[in-house]
């Protein structure tokens, strides 16, 4: 039975316990999935696992916070739940989680840019078939093959946790986990000057629409109606379209996740205009694992380390004047 | 010292603040560049006052409470002391010089201390000079528009 057959299996089983329980299903065309919230067993029916399946799903939990949910998850996604579980966001009881082995999900930016290489548009791909590591996309009557490493979201070339970290139903073998992330695409940034660097978020920045997507889209970004980003009373970012104001905003969104950032990527996936936001997710947590050795949503019962603090920080060498 | 430059001092109310009080009682000279905002506690510092500041013009932002051990609230500076290491270590990716960010601690006693302290940090800003300028200025905006009708 394929995990998918596996995973419907199981979720039809605890269906009757449960309030719904949250998956991907197909999207408005073929290489788009949705979220799905399935409620019956029919809906169960329409859950799709593999490649396509971009979203994290736990990014609806909290909305839910208190009811009996279950949800489909991928091992970054798993992440996501360890931490708002840490942050007493979610309660462990109110929560089934479903998983089974990832090898990783597709860029649609990426396809975009490889079918625009052969002159072909993303939005008339009627069909996709998943073959082991290749993607196959038939596109204005021509077939198109993709290998799924080309296409792979950043996040899964560097994955260290293919099998999901929390969870009550596990289909399938666990793939091997991958070696541990060093951050070269980091370092690779920082041999620009300072200047450079500014030069090239204020590039990036400009296209910043300030739809706050990269927010809505973060299963860590629990404020909702009191993001500072729209509070006027205190100001702290005004309505104007500067860059400085968008760049700030995202100097707000990092610094809120220090420490808490799972690098699932949903700030950088959803970003209509492909601004590379994960890079400042990542850079904090670099420095995060170094001074606190500390990597979020991998332990239940860690505490963020900035909610923390020792009296002795072994790693923080503070200036002597 | 050349032309005068901007720095923003955040001081906690018990300790630092008192430090630089003591300074000026005892008429420790000083360089100018140091706005001082008072704050309750260096554990209110948000990391992104620093960064807003720094956005908006400053060359410079430094960070003084009590000495780890003697925070009046017990453990307020050692929240801060975390924030402001990684706030510190956040910067270089934003393109902004870290150098132009510094976090210490002086006690209410220290003058001589706070006068070297804000000695040596001027001086390292003025070493830098002017900060590259990061916000657009509105007035700038709406100058180019006025001109443009
Ligand atoms: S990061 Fe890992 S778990 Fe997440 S989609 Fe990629 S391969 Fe799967
Ligand atoms: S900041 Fe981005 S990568 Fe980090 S948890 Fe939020 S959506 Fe995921
Ligand atoms: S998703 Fe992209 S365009 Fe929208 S607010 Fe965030 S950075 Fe700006």
């Amino acid at each position: 039975m394929s995990h998918l057959e596996q995973l419907k299996a199981a979720i039809k089983e605890r269906l009757p316990e449960l309030e719904m329980v949250i998956g991907w299903g197909q999207g408005f065309d073929a290489l788009h999935a949705t979220p799905i919230f399935m409620k019956t067993p029919e809906d169960v029916d329409k859950l799709l696992w593999g490649p396509l399946n971009v979203h994290n799903t736990a990014t609806y939990l909290t909305a839910y916070k208190g009811k009996k949910v279950g949800v489909v998850v991928k091992g970054c996604d798993s992440r996501s739940i360890i931490e708002l579980l840490q942050e007493k966001l979610l309660n462990r009881d109110d929560v089934v989680v479903f998983a089974a082995p990832c090898s990783g999900v597709a860029d649609l930016t990426r396809i975009k840019k490889s079918l625009e290489a052969k002159g072909l548009d993303m939005g008339r791909v009627k069909a996709v078939a998943v073959a082991g590591d290749t993607l196959t996309l038939s596109v204005a009557g021509q077939d198109v093959a993709l290998s799924l490493k080309a296409v792979a979201a950043d996040k899964c070339g560097r994955c260290q946790y293919h099998n999901a970290l929390v969870s009550d139903v596990f289909v399938g073998e666990p793939l091997q986990e991958s070696a541990a992330d060093n951050y070269d695409d980091l370092a690779e940034f920082e041999k620009q000057s300072m200047d450079d660097r500014m030069a090239y978020w204020k590039k990036e920045m400009e296209r910043c629409i300030r739809c706050y997507a990269c927010r809505n889209a973060c299963p860590m970004c629990v404020c909702r109606d009191h993001c500072i980003a729209q509070s006027r009373e205190p100001g702290w970012v005004s309505q104007r379209d500067d860059v400085s104001e968008k760049f700030f905003f995202q100097m707000i969104h990092a610094m809120h996740l220090a420490g808490r950032c799972t690098e699932c990527g949903e700030c950088q996936r959803v970003c209509p205009v492909d601004i590379p936001l994960l890079l400042l997710k990542r850079k904090l947590n670099k420095e995060i694992k170094e001074l606190f050795d500390y990597q979020a949503g991998t332990k239940i019962d860690a505490k963020p380390p900035l909610l923390a603090f020792k009296v002795e920080e072994e790693n923080i060498n503070e200036r002597g004047w | 010292m050349s032309q005068e430059l901007r720095i923003v001092g955040f001081l906690c109310n018990w300790c630092s603040y008192g430090g630089a009080d003591t300074a000026g009682v005892g008429r420790f000279t000083q360089p100018t560049d140091l706005r001082v905002i008072r704050v309750p506690c260096s554990g209110r510092i948000d990391p992104l006052f620093i960064l807003k500041t720094l956005v908006n013009g400053a060359d410079g932002v430094l960070v003084s409470g009590c000495h780890p051990r003697d925070c009046h609230y017990a453990e307020g500076n050692f929240y801060a002391r975390r924030r402001l290491e990684v706030v510190h270590r956040f910067m270089p990716i934003l393109g902004i010089d870290p150098r132009r960010f510094s976090y210490t601690w002086v006690s209410a006693s220290e003058g001589q201390r706070w006068q070297h302290v804000v000695t040596t940090f001027t001086n390292e800003i003025h070493a830098l000079g002017p900060a590259p300028k990061i916000a657009g200025n509105p007035m700038e905006k709406l100058g180019a528009l006025a001109q443009a009708v």
